[in-house]
């Protein structure tokens, strides 16, 4: 693997940029392997990547239906954060945060990560309670978190609107400054030439059509669009369409899959400097580095697999945008898409072994996994090569939802981006 | 009159001039021009720079897809727009435009240094730096990117104009107004179909706006084309301009956006903006025509270069020539065209370059005829001039190898790499694409919706065929649609159809590297960049896309992403179709925000839901705060008083002798029917049969998991009929859960429920002498302690109106809640507050209300709640039926982490300094020793100042909370360290013996 660097860039504009090598190569699958991810998403890649470099385990697959970074890491809209209120969650997003804060230097690619913090809104005194809470919980979990009031968090974003006749006045916010953005295709890209780089096969245009388990029930292989491969482990991280691929293997998931729209506007030059994020009105806003207002809000209303979404969703998500900064009115949409997020009932995500030998699975992330996808594949890494999970994820085990010990963001906060 | 302006010729109005300003300078355009036309009138090609090399680049197109030509535009305070596209903005007297993303000016940019560093930005070359040292990125780089990138600037101002939004429902929605369009929108009328027609463009016509010199039906284009808008105008059609329809979603809905007076010098105050339609239609006709691509090769952006069609559009629709003197380069007959109709205009026409060896016969007499020079079978390989282009390099091409070259002076370059059918709301509805090898092009293949694509959308050329083609689409719309259509017949003089041929880059002599060949024009996407992303890895086209931003710009790719298909194929080695065409995503153009927005902005942006006493509390100095959708009274400040001091009068005053209040926003379900009992079982927690009608119960809703969702007093008042009172914030909630298991579980159920939280107005009096104020306004019920005890319901009058008369206690005191037709609310609560005066009656808001429940501990879900809470935590098994068989959530409850020690539960807190008020949401712990992380053990969930107990008060839900009654834990706070004391939940009157009143 070349080394990037600004010194081979100017070595390779020299020549024309003639002698860049693929940074992965487009593999044919081998019939057999000693782990098979499905999904090459960010967490898919990010897990095969920490298998070859943390675990020594290199005869690895990743398969992808489609195009490596194709599906929710490529649609996202990079809202990085860590302060969650619950334990687990804060261990989950901030082991995530803190390998985020290196990561394009592991990878030797630039990611972007970009630590311009994360302003979540309140706009009644049930936002102001439950914010509160997270700060008091983030604050004895180490993790930053910090309230302002509503002329701190115009000052930190000029757009903001803090009028006290508006329809949902802003009464003060919670600001993590080390939350931030990444560049998605990035993280794909750089975790895959890394991964490639220490030997792992990414296997593109393959959809995997089964999980096939032995006479004993452990699992044998999956089957694919160019036939069957064998591996005594299979990983799914396959968000959106875990579940149906899941039941193959006979293992039932509590997932619904509904599809999450997001939007940018034409680009225009810096105007927004931060993430803003607000539950109350419904939706969030970032200006990327190309110029465009990033906005997002929450999932279409109901269960589908098809990625194209309603208008309904995308009128409301833009009228808040307005409401919460009117200067915006007169800027237009740029394009608008969506993606199929994979929903638990306590939206937090199910990362862990399952009852099926030699069957992991990695999904539920829902609306908010792009933020956990360093974090999420070096703990499925970990979780494959032992056969057991890492202290971190162990929370995050399916039977939660037979026992009742669920980790339910989402009552707590309303909305978990 | 302008120097490129023709006279007598286009659309404008030559006898309407019209002045306006680019970057300060004022020029003259005419009454029907674009910004782009009357600038290009005035021989001004310089209108904007690039993303990322900002080079100068002029106008490349006469429509929508500009790439180039963005610019800024104000009218007045408030009203400027970035990124306006000049070749779609009309003028107007006043209008002020200025060009964008350079600095100091236009013609001298210093952000042009970034061309001369081309090859060290290359696609994605920021992938590969920026990363030393690690701090910098954010510090240094970000930065810096960020201000080079972005186009125009925001607008800073609240915008004064308003925006509109309608509903349409019609049997056939025909989308373009060129020939097919109109065609099918005639064929569909005609059949007795409804018809709506719409073109985003100010005048119906297309392209034959374009090319007055056909002869249809034995009439010039231009009568023809009036009169079939006046048959359509007969036929009932509403024919929309300026609309574009920019999203095509699930069951044929569409969204089209109306611009109503950007085009306007004088807008009307009343007038929208902008208006967003959205059309539920039962057919579709889809008849957008085709865009034309450019050719790729060096120096293909510079101002002077523009699409050929495009230059026909200016001189025949707007009259203005694109120059004195031009270069043709074309692979595509069409380009001809445009080159003979400039030449018979006036204008001096080089060459025409083809990169075809053989162009037909007929083409190359015609520029015979016309002193024009063909260059056939030859590439395009430089031009040259820095803010105009003024020289192209021409060579020949024989066998694949390329000739000696010969430089061409001219001003404009006008070019044609052939025509793209555009189907981009085709592909929002997942319609499938297939390549054709014959047009080199992707056709509509499988359709996801009922639609019709008409005319150069299929790949059809000539003005005949497509009207043909859409009469017969307008038919079988009509006749989809359960019409019986009737279909025409077109005659068509002077019809150019043609053919062409499809490039990647044009073969050059030069060395490829240096070439700047740009396929995305707006974001400078060349195609050694494609081909770059390509030997990268980049295989799929949606990874060629992203790696390089190639069909990312404004256009959507409109222009950019066949070429840059055609140059990925190619260095793949691999043919088009299976390297695949990256999706088109609503909006078809950049689409204003304020337009989606519609009506809900500011006070619309959600309805205030207000009481019927809300206007009392406002007259009476109350202050609001927001629930949900409802504004409430918070607290009645009298003079010099804050919140606490308030909330402390109104608390003592209510438990001394009367308080009153609006408790309209409470939830309200009727819920009625044979079953209704066995209904209430199955919902709520508590057993309801043994409910006398005429009593009332607490009620606990679950979800399934057993967490509660949702609580209120439910009174029975007849056999089969229950009033349901739920949160304020969960009442939707609730209905909707009960209508999803009423509908989709129990369908066997004989129930019927209706919300009435709006149809009833809700008073609350509390005290000592709520009955005494009360009593003599009852009619039809004896208010007295035994014959209406504690939780009772009944229906009577109160003050001459009909009612609902609960018994219960939220507050602790004997309170009752009167509930009666909405519109005699604030005639009641004046009648109560009139009587009271005489107990010294307290008008108190949410904030007392809150004290007051937390002082007897009663929970607020979604307070003293979070989703995690079952009613065993919240201290409330008592609410659950112990001898029920099922109910929502019940199977839940006995899972194992539900029943496990350990659980949160809900307990009191009394701080040891009583003058302390915890924070809402404080964490507690056991060891104030730790360091962090600390190991919680719960939070404070409600938290007052007891003017009553005269300290503070709280609420917490612990880990075994009740098992540590009794024991301190602490509090750690920025402020301090706090010691608690866990106490019971009930810190006032723990026998009840104030309702015994
Ligand atoms: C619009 C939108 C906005 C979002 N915003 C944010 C945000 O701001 N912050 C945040 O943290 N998160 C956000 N998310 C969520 C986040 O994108 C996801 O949680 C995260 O990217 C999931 O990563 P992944 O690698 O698990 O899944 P994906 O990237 O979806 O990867 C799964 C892969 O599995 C493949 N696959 C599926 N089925 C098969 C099969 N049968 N065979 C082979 N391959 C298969 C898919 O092609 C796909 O490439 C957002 C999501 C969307 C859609």
């Amino acid at each position: 693997m070349t080394r990037f660097s600004a010194l081979s860039l100017l070595k390779n504009a020299m020549t024309g940029h003639k002698d860049w090598e693929p940074q992965w190569p487009d593999s044919e699958p081998k019939q057999e392997y000693d782990v098979v991810i499905v999904g090459a998403g960010g967490h898919g890649l990010g897990a095969a990547y920490y298998l070859a470099k943390e675990h020594g385990i290199t005869n690895v697959a990743v398969i992808d239906k489609g195009w490596l970074g194709g599906g929710n890491t490529g649609r996202n809209t990079t809202i990085i954060r860590s302060n969650y209120l619950y334990d687990e969650s804060a261990r989950m997003y901030d082991h995530a945060l803190d390998l985020w804060e290196g990561l394009s230097q592991e990878l030797n690619y630039n990611v972007m990560f970009s630590q311009r913090g994360v302003m979540m809104l309140a706009h009644n005194v049930h936002d102001v309670q439950s914010f509160h809470r997270h700060l008091h919980s983030n604050r004895l979990n180490g993790v930053d978190n910090q309230w302002l009031t509503p002329e701190e968090a115009k000052a930190y974003c000029p757009p903001l609107n803090i009028s006290k006749s508006a329809r949902y006045p802003v009464m003060g916010a919670a600001l993590q400054r080390r939350a931030g953005t990444a560049r998605h295709d990035a993280v794909a890209w750089g975790y895959a030439r890394a991964a490639a780089a220490r030997g792992v096969d990414i296997v593109q245009n393959c959809p995997v059509t089964a999980i096939r388990r032995d006479s004993n029930g452990a699992v044998e292989g999956v089957e694919t669009a160019r036939g069957f491969i064998r591996a005594k482990k299979v990983a799914v991280s396959a968000a959106g369409h875990t579940s149906v691929l899941m039941d193959t293997a006979g293992v039932r998931l509590p997932l619904e899959s509904y599809p999450l729209q997001a939007l940018v506007s034409e680009p225009v030059k810096p105007i927004f400097p931060c993430v803003v994020m607000s539950n109350t009105v419904h939706a969030y806003v970032s200006q990327s580095d190309k110029g465009e207002l990033v906005v997002g809000a929450g999932t279409d209303q109901y269960t589908s697999y098809s990625q194209r979404g309603g208008l309904p969703h995308i009128q409301h998500t833009v009228a808040a945008v307005c409401e919460v900064f009117p200067i915006f009115t007169r800027m237009r949409m740029l394009r608008k898409w969506g993606g199929i997020v994979d929903v638990t009932p306590d939206r937090s995500p199910i990362l862990n072994k399952t009852p099926v030998q030699g069957l992991y699975v990695n999904c539920g992330w829902g609306t908010g996994g792009f933020k956990a996808t360093p974090g999420a594949a070096n703990v499925l890494a970990w979780t494959v090569a032992r056969d057991e999970p890492h202290p971190i994820n162990a929370p995050f085990h399916l039977d939660r939802f037979r026992t009742g010990r669920l980790i339910d963001e989402a009552a707590a906060a309303a909305v978990a981006h | 009159m302008t120097a490129f302006r023709v006279a007598e010729s286009g659309r404008v109005r030559h006898d309407r001039p019209v002045e306006f300003q680019f970057d300060g300078r004022s020029y003259q355009g005419l009454e029907g021009d674009t910004l782009a036309s009357a600038l290009l009138a005035n021989g001004v090609h310089l209108l904007g720079r690039s993303f990322k090399y900002h080079r100068p680049r002029g106008i490349l197109t006469a429509g929508s897809e500009e790439p180039n030509a963005l610019v800024g535009t104000r009218r007045g305070p408030g009203r400027y727009e970035p990124n306006t596209r000049a070749t779609v903005q009309e003028i107007w007297d006043g209008l002020q435009a200025e060009s964008q993303n350079r600095y100091p000016k236009l013609s001298f940019d210093l952000g042009a240094i970034n061309d001369r560093l081309y090859m060290l930005f290359s696609a994605g070359f920021y992938y590969k730096t920026f990363m030393w040292p690690r701090s910098f990125w954010e510090r240094v780089y970000e930065p810096l990117i960020r201000r080079a990138a972005g186009l125009g600037k925001a607008p800073q101002e609240p915008d004064p104009d308003h925006y509109a939004e309608r509903h349409l429902h019609t049997d056939i929605l025909v989308v373009g107004g060129g020939p097919a369009g109109l065609s099918a929108a005639r064929s569909a009328a005609k059949s007795g179909a409804r018809v709506v027609l719409v073109d985003e463009s100010a005048e119906m016509g297309g392209h034959l706006l374009s090319e007055p010199g056909l002869v249809i039906d034995g009439q010039p284009a231009w009568d023809w084309l009036a009169g079939m808008l006046e048959e359509l105008r007969e036929l009932g059609v509403r024919v929309m301009s300026r609309t574009t329809a920019i999203g095509y979603y699930h069951q044929n809905f569409l969204a089209l956006c109306e611009r109503l007076s950007d085009h306007l010098k004088e807008a009307p105050a009343d007038l929208p903006r902008e208006r967003l339609w959205q059309v539920r239609a039962g057919q579709v006709v889809l008849a957008q025509g085709a865009l034309e691509k450019p050719l790729v090769f060096d120096g293909n952006d510079r101002p002077g270069v523009m699409l050929a069609g495009a230059a026909q559009t200016y001189l025949h629709r707007y009259g203005v020539r694109a120059g004195d003197r031009h270069v043709v380069a074309t692979s595509h007959d069409s380009a001809w065209h445009a080159a003979f109709d400039l030449s018979d205009a006036g204008s001096r026409v080089e060459a025409i370059v083809d990169t075809r060896a053989n162009p037909s016969d007929a083409l190359r007499e015609a520029a015979r005829d016309r002193g024009i020079r063909v260059l056939s079978g030859h590439t395009v390989t430089g031009t040259s001039g820095r803010l105009r282009v003024n020289a192209v390099r021409v060579n020949p091409v024989h066998d694949g190898s390329v000739g000696p070259a010969e430089t061409l002076g001219c001003d404009s370059l006008l070019m044609s790499g052939g025509w793209t059918p555009s189907l981009h709301l085709f592909s929002h509805t997942k319609g499938t694409l297939r390549w054709d090898d014959e047009s080199d092009a992707f056709l509509p293949d499988q359709q996801a919706e009922a639609c019709h694509i008409a005319g150069a959308g299929r790949g059809l050329w000539g003005v005949e065929a497509v009207l043909q083609d859409g009469d017969l689409r307008g038919a079988e719309a009509a006749e989809a649609a359960g019409h019986k259509p009737e279909s025409g017949a077109f005659q068509v003089e002077n019809d150019r159809t043609g053919s062409g041929e499809t490039h990647r880059e044009l073969p050059s002599d030069r060395k490829p590297g240096r070439a700047r060949a740009f396929v995305d024009y707006q974001n400078d996407v060349t195609a050694k960049d494609i081909r770059l992303a390509v030997r990268e890895g980049m295989k799929s086209i949606e990874h060629v896309k992203r790696y390089t931003t190639n069909g990312m710009a404004t256009d959507q790719g409109k222009l950019s992403n066949m070429n840059g298909l055609m140059i990925a194929a190619d260095a793949v080695g691999k043919a088009p179709p299976q390297v695949g065409l990256t999706t088109f995503r609503p909006p078809y153009t950049p689409t204003t925000f304020g337009a989606f927005a519609g009506y809900h902005r500011g006070d619309h942006f959600e309805v205030v839901r207000k009481t019927p006493i809300d206007s009392w509390a406002e007259e009476n100095g109350a202050v609001f705060e927001p629930v949900s959708q409802w504004r409430r009274a918070w607290y009645f400040p009298r003079q010099g008083e804050d919140m606490e001091a308030a909330v402390a009068r109104e608390c003592l005053a209510t438990r001394k002798s009367l308080g009153i209040f609006d408790a309209s926003t409470l939830g309200k379900i009727e819920i009625a029917g044979p079953d209704a009992v066995e209904f209430m079982n199955r919902m709520y927690t508590n057993p309801w049969t043994k409910l006398a009608p005429g009593r009332c119960r607490y009620g606990l809703l679950l979800g399934e998991d057993g967490f509660i969702r949702d609580d209120g007093v439910i009174g029975r008042l007849s056999d089969d009929l229950f009033h349901v009172t739920t949160t304020t914030g969960g009442a939707a909630r609730v209905l909707t859960m009960m209508e999803d298991y009423l509908q989709t579980e129990w369908p066997d159920l004989n129930v019927w429920l209706t919300s009435t939280t709006e149809q009833w107005a809700t008073i609350a009096l509390n005290g000592p002498n709520a009955r005494r104020v009360l009593e003599p306004f009852v009619e039809g019920q004896d208010l007295s302690p035994e014959a209406f005890v504690h939780m009772s319901v009944a229906e009577c009058r109160v003050a001459g109106f009909p009612a609902r008369l609960f018994r219960l206690s939220f507050t602790g005191e004997l309170s009752f809640e009167i509930n009666v037709p909405a519109r005699y609310g604030r005639a009641l609560w004046e009648k109560l507050y009139e009587a009271g005066q005489q107990y010294d009656v307290c008008p108190y808001g949410t904030e007392t209300m809150h004290v007051l429940r937390a002082e007897k501990g009663f929970i607020i879900v979604g307070q003293d709640t979070d989703g995690t809470v079952t009613p065993d935590d919240a201290g409330m098994s008592w609410a659950v039926g112990k001898k029920k068989t099922d109910f929502v959530g019940m199977r839940s409850l006995s899972r194992p982490d539900l029943v496990a020690p350990g659980r949160k539960q809900l307990v009191g807190l009394l701080t040891e300094d009583g003058s302390v008020r915890l924070d809402e949401g404080a964490q507690v712990v056991a060891d104030p020793n730790q360091s962090v992380p600390m190991a919680m053990i719960g939070h404070v969930s409600s938290s007052y100042h007891s003017a009553t107990l005269g300290r503070s008060i709280a609420l917490a839900l612990l880990k075994d909370g009740r098992n540590l009654k009794g024991q301190e834990v602490y509090v750690p706070l920025p402020s301090g360290l706090h010691k608690a004391r866990v106490t019971d939940t009930v810190f006032y009157d723990p026998e009840g013996e104030r309702l015994k009143v």
